[in-house]
This record gives structure tokens, sequence and C-alpha cells, in this order.
């Protein structure tokens, strides 16, 4: 049981620290008032006055005290030993139990009266400051009076005498069958108005599944929601399912992207799923709903994410060995316990109990990612009514916790809706990507839609679901002639796409060596011409010079004549 | 005949109700009738000794204990309904 630190939110109730009654009444129970809880026979009573009291006395310290006429207080500590109440604990200071089971021997002649028991347990509460006090199954030393009209005396006595004291008081009654003991006890009738609160517990079979709920009858002073809210025992004790009122919600919407384990998938999704969004994938048997599941888990392993996984179709064991076939490996996280792993296949139960399992396991091992398959499997028969609402509440509180679920849903044939979804998960799914069968050319092959996808831009393509042995991926789907081709007509397409591909390749690397001969050729040419005009060039000069020096020498020689002459000088 | 038994009574009340004092008066009516001078009676006020009545586990009250010749015997009530009352006390109608 979570141990609240918080304080109370209103002064003016009693929190029963019962997960979610204490929504549907705004805070709990009337503080210092009387509440009348009512019931058949195994309807929950007991359990919920004793758990008030167990609440009341760890979360805001105020001792109680059960006065048990029916069940002795032995077998009421036995009956709620599972719940880890650590009753025994309790019952030295804060907790005590008063047994006044009626001997079987006792006799009984003319009138009596409460008084004997109200006296003691004034002296009882006194004594260890008792706040809240619970009466089970008062029906039953009423009943000895065999007087209506004393009955109604003794209620009046006891109410007083709880209002006087501003207990914090509930009163269990039975109510078999509601009509018929309401007639035949009057004076039950009678109590319900005299009380503040009056909470009413119901347990039916629908099909033979067990479906329990209470509902909140009146409420003086305070507003509470009406309908009937349905609630299972859980590890803890009584678990009620309230709807989470609008305006209260506080969700983190997160801008986080969790891959779907298949990298085009992601792709298509413009980067994955947004964390803490609800996924739902949908599709007839055997088109890889689980395999797609079983991707997107690994995915959440290799992140180091703990994650679970719930089969209501086959056992868990057998889902890791058949994914293990497409390079999905899941045995390996199990072991390192990042995967649990819980399989449904052949509980029976309602879909309430299912979801109370789910959120139990999933708070237990703080689960970031969850995959349940199918979702469909909680709208098994007798539960039709009870499970949207409880896919609903599924949702709702993984999206609380930020927890990324992932559903699948399995389609029938018959079905009238071919793409909708018996519980209409797909209306407040974020993402919904559609898995379908095409079946051309003698092959039946695996396509893969994205049919909504909230606050994200995702592909409006059909592509072919692709499973092999090194995994899963996407593969383009063609579309020629206005068909969409998948298998082997895809493979030829893209065979023949290929071949041409080559071709052109093979072409390009011929035109490149013609080039690289020709420039090869030109180069050679170019560095002859060069080599020409270098010879030409060398010519030149030495033409040139021939001439210059001849001038020189001429030059030299004239003078040379004029000195051998004698001459003057010039 | 033996020699008659002596009987010892403790009587629950809770202070001066009418149930209380209804049950003290039938008690000591039939203590007169049927047990003169061969009886005790211990009346216990639980409004002014809860504890016992806490201890005792007597939570309806008025409420008779036969303590004496055993075995013991438990009535609740105002004890009007004379003929209940003396057939479990093993007293002649």
């Amino acid at each position: 049981m979570k141990a609240k630190t918080i304080p109370a939110a209103n002064p003016a109730k009693a929190r029963t620290g019962i997960e979610g009654f204490d929504e549907i009444t705004h805070g709990g129970l009337p503080r210092g008032r009387t509440t009348l809880l009512e019931g058949g026979p195994g309807s929950g009573k007991t359990i919920m006055a004793l758990q008030t009291l167990v609440n009341g006395a760890r979360l805001d310290n105020e001792p109680g005290i059960f006065v048990a006429f029916e069940e002795s207080s032995e077998r009421i500590v036995a009956n709620a030993a599972n719940f880890g109440w650590d009753l025994p604990e309790l019952m030295k200071k804060k907790l005590f139990f008063l047994d006044v089971q009626p001997s079987p021997d006792l006799m009984v002649s003319g009138s009596f009266d409460l008084s004997g028991m109200l006296a003691a347990l004034q002296a009882k509460a006194h004594e260890m400051n008792a706040r809240r006090i619970v009466f089970d199954a008062v029906d039953v030393p009423l009943a000895l009076l065999h007087d209506p009209v004393a009955e109604r005396r003794e209620m009046y006595r006891l109410h007083d005498w709880l209002l006087k004291n501003e207990f914090t008081a509930l009163i269990t009654a039975k109510v078999g069958g509601a009509e018929t003991y309401a007639a035949n006890h009057p004076q039950m009738s009678f109590m319900q108005f005299m009380v503040d609160c009056g909470v009413t517990l119901a347990h039916e079979f629908v099909l033979g599944i067990s479906q329990r709920s209470l509902r909140v009858v009146k409420y003086r002073g305070s507003a509470f929601q009406e309908n009937d809210s349905p609630f299972v025992f859980g590890e803890g004790g009584l678990e009620v399912a309230g709807s989470r009122a609008s305006g209260e919600s506080k969700i983190v919407v997160s801008n986080e992207r969790v891959s779907s384990g298949v990298v085009r998938l992601d792709t298509m999704l413009d980067g994955g799923y947004y964390r803490g969004s609800t996924i739902l994938i949908s599709g007839f048997p055997g088109t890889a709903k689980t395999t797609l599941a079983g991707a997107f888990l690994e995915a959440a392993c290799l992140r180091g994410e703990q994650s679970m996984f719930v089969s209501f179709d086959s056992d868990a064991n057998e889902v890791n060995r058949n994914l293990a076939s497409v390079n999905i490996r899941l045995e390996r996280f199990v072991k390192k316990g990042l995967l649990h792993t819980k399989s449904a296949r052949s509980l029976t139960g309602s879909a309430e109990i299912h979801l109370m399992r789910i959120k139990t396991l999933a708070r237990r091992h703080k689960v970031r990612c969850l995959v349940i398959d199918p979702v469909s499997a909680l709208a098994k028969s007798g539960n039709e009514e009870t499970a949207y609402n409880v896919a609903e509440r599924l949702i709702d509180w993984t999206k609380d916790q930020g927890i990324t679920l992932l559903c699948t849903s399995l389609l029938h044939e018959s079905g009238p809706n071919l793409e909708g979804t018996p519980m209409q998960v797909s209306t407040i799914a974020d993402t919904w990507l559609h898995l379908s069968y095409l079946v051309q050319s003698g092959e039946r092959n695996r396509g893969l839609s994205i049919v909504k996808s909230r606050g994200m831009a995702h592909s409006n393509q059909v592509r072919e679901l692709v499973l092999s042995k090194e995994g899963v991926t996407l593969a383009d789907a063609y579309t020629a002639g206005g068909e969409v081709l998948m298998g082997t007509l895809r493979w030829e397409k893209e065979d023949a796409v290929r071949t041409a591909v080559e071709e052109g390749r093979v072409a390009a690397k011929l035109k490149q060596a013609t080039l690289e001969s020709e420039e090869a050729l030109l180069e050679v040419r170019l560095k002859a011409l060069q080599l020409e005009l270098q010879g030409k060039r060398a010519e030149k000069q030495a033409f040139s010079r021939v001439e210059s020096d001849l001038t020189v020498e001429l030059a030299t020689g004239k003078t040379h004549l004029h000195e051998l002459r004698g001459a003057d000088k010039a | 005949m033996s020699i008659p038994a002596h009987f010892k009574f403790r009587l629950y009340v809770a202070g001066d109700g009418p149930n209380s004092t209804l049950a003290k008066t039938n008690l000591a009516a039939i203590c007169l009738e049927h047990l003169a001078d061969r009886h005790e009676i211990e009346i216990v006020d639980v409004l002014r000794e809860p504890q016992r009545a806490l201890a005792d586990l007597v939570m309806l009250t008025p409420h008779l204990v036969k303590l004496s010749p055993g075995p013991i015997r438990k009535i609740t009530g105002t004890l009007s309904q004379r003929e209940v009352v003396l057939q479990a006390l093993g007293l002649p109608c």
C-alpha cells in the first residue's frame, strides 16, 4: 500500500485511504458523522470498514475501534491477513476489536438496550483516544429485540451517541436483495434517512464473471460521483475505479520520442512514438501484431527501460521463442530483469481484475513501456459492457504515469467494420497502425499503414512488412497501374530497377574510359607541341646570338686594324 | 428433597434507564416469590463501571447472570417474560 505523507485535503472529510473512494467522495467519509455501508453477503462491507480504520490509524494517526457483532475478530483478522495491513502491530495501540457476537445460548426476556455497550465503548475510546469506529453488522443484536419500535429506538441511541462523541463512524448492515430486505426491515430504510452518508456495495455475476461495484447513495453537504464505480480486492484491500473528474488532469505531455523498434517505421512516424502515448496496432490474426509489439519491447529494453508484456493469447515463453525467429531476442532481457512477462491466457476474471493486476505489476516494476496483447481480450464474454470503460481507464492511467502503452487489437474477418476495433480503443489511441493482408498473384503479404498519429507528421503510404531471420523491416510498396505491388511482384519490380541501374552504371563506365583515353591523347599531343615550341625558341635564340657576336667581332676587327695602321685616335 | 440451593445473581444495569429499572423490579419480585432468603444480588452499573462491562463483555443491558448454583446462565432483557426466566433458572413455573 502506498504510504501517503500528504495531509488530508479536506478537513471536513476523513479520508479512507481506499484508492478511488476518496476521489469519488471528494475526500472521504464525513468527519465526525455516521456513514451507513450496505450490501449483500460477501459484498465486501467488513473489509471496506476495516480498511478505513487501518488507514485512519496509519495515515492520519487516528486510533479506531471495530465492534464485531457477527464475525469474530479472530476470523476477521485472519481474513484480512493477505492485505499486508499488519493488524497485530496496529492492535497493540491503535486498533481495538470488541467481540460482541451474541452467544447462541443467550436467552432474551423482555426488552433491552445498547447502553451497556456504549458505556463500555466510551471508556475504551477515551482510553485510546479513538476517532473512528465501526459497527459491523449492527442488524444482528437489533434483531434479537423482535420489536421494530425498540430497534428504531436503539438506532437513535447509537446515532446520538456517535454524534455526541464526534466519531467518524461506519455502520454496516446486510441487504439481501435491496427491495425485499427493506420491505421486511423498514427500520433499515429508516437508518438510511438518519445517517449523513450512505454507500451501497453490490456483487453481481454477468455470464459467470464476477463484477463488483459500489455507489454513494447520499452524502449530506458534499458533492460526490453518483454512478456505480467498479471495485476489486487488490493486494492492499479494496481498489475502487474512480474515474478522474474532468479538470483534474495532471498529465505531463512529453515531446520525447521512443523507437518503435523498426528503423523504417520510426522514419515513417517522423522519429517514433511519443513517450507516454498510446499506440494501437490492429489487424487480423497472423498479421504480425505481436512481432511489432516485440520489436517495441526490445528497443525499450535496449534503452534499459523496465518493460512489461501482458499476453492474453499465448504463453509468454512461447512468444519469446517465436519472436527469436525474427531476430527479436527478448529472453535475455527477461533474465536481466528488465522485461516482465505475464501470461493471462487461461485466466478468467472481470476486466476490472485484469486492469488491477496489470496496474499492480506495472507499479511494482516501475514499468515505462507496456504491451497488452491483445487488448480486445478484455472484452471477452461477460465483460462487454465494462471493457470499454476499463480500456479507457487503462489508457488514462498509463498517460498519468507517463507509461508508453502499446495495445494490439484482434479483428475478425466477419466483423462489420474491418478497420474498427471492438472496444473503440482506436478513437482514444494516439497512434493507430493497421496491418492487413494483400492477396495478389497467389501470395499473401503483410501491409502496414498508419491510420492516424496525433501530433506528428507521418507517412501516408502503405508499406510492406517484411519478416526475416535478420529482423523486421519495412519495404517500399510499388504502385504500378494503380495497384500496390508486394512480395514477389515487388521483388520483380525491384529487380528490374536493379538491372536498369546496373546497365546505366556500365554505360557510364564505358563513357568514362573513352573520355579518359581521349584526354590522354590530347595531353600527349599537347606535350609534343610544347617540346617542339621549346626547340623553335632555342633555335631562335641561338640564331640571334650568332648575329650579335658577328657584329661585335666586326667592330673589334676594325679597331684592331686602326691600331695596326697607327691611325689617330678618333 | 435436598437443602434448597442458595442463588447468587449479578445484574448489569445501565443507570436508571427504563429497561434497567424494570429488570431490577422484576428480579426482586421473582426472588421474593421463589427464592425468599436464599439469594444474593450484586448490581453492576455499567455507566459507573464501564471497565467491568468491557471485561465481562456485557454489551446489551440489562443483563442477568446466575453465578450459582451451576451451570452459569445468562439472560438479557427486562426479565418481563417470567416463564422464560424461571425456566432458565431451573425454577418451577
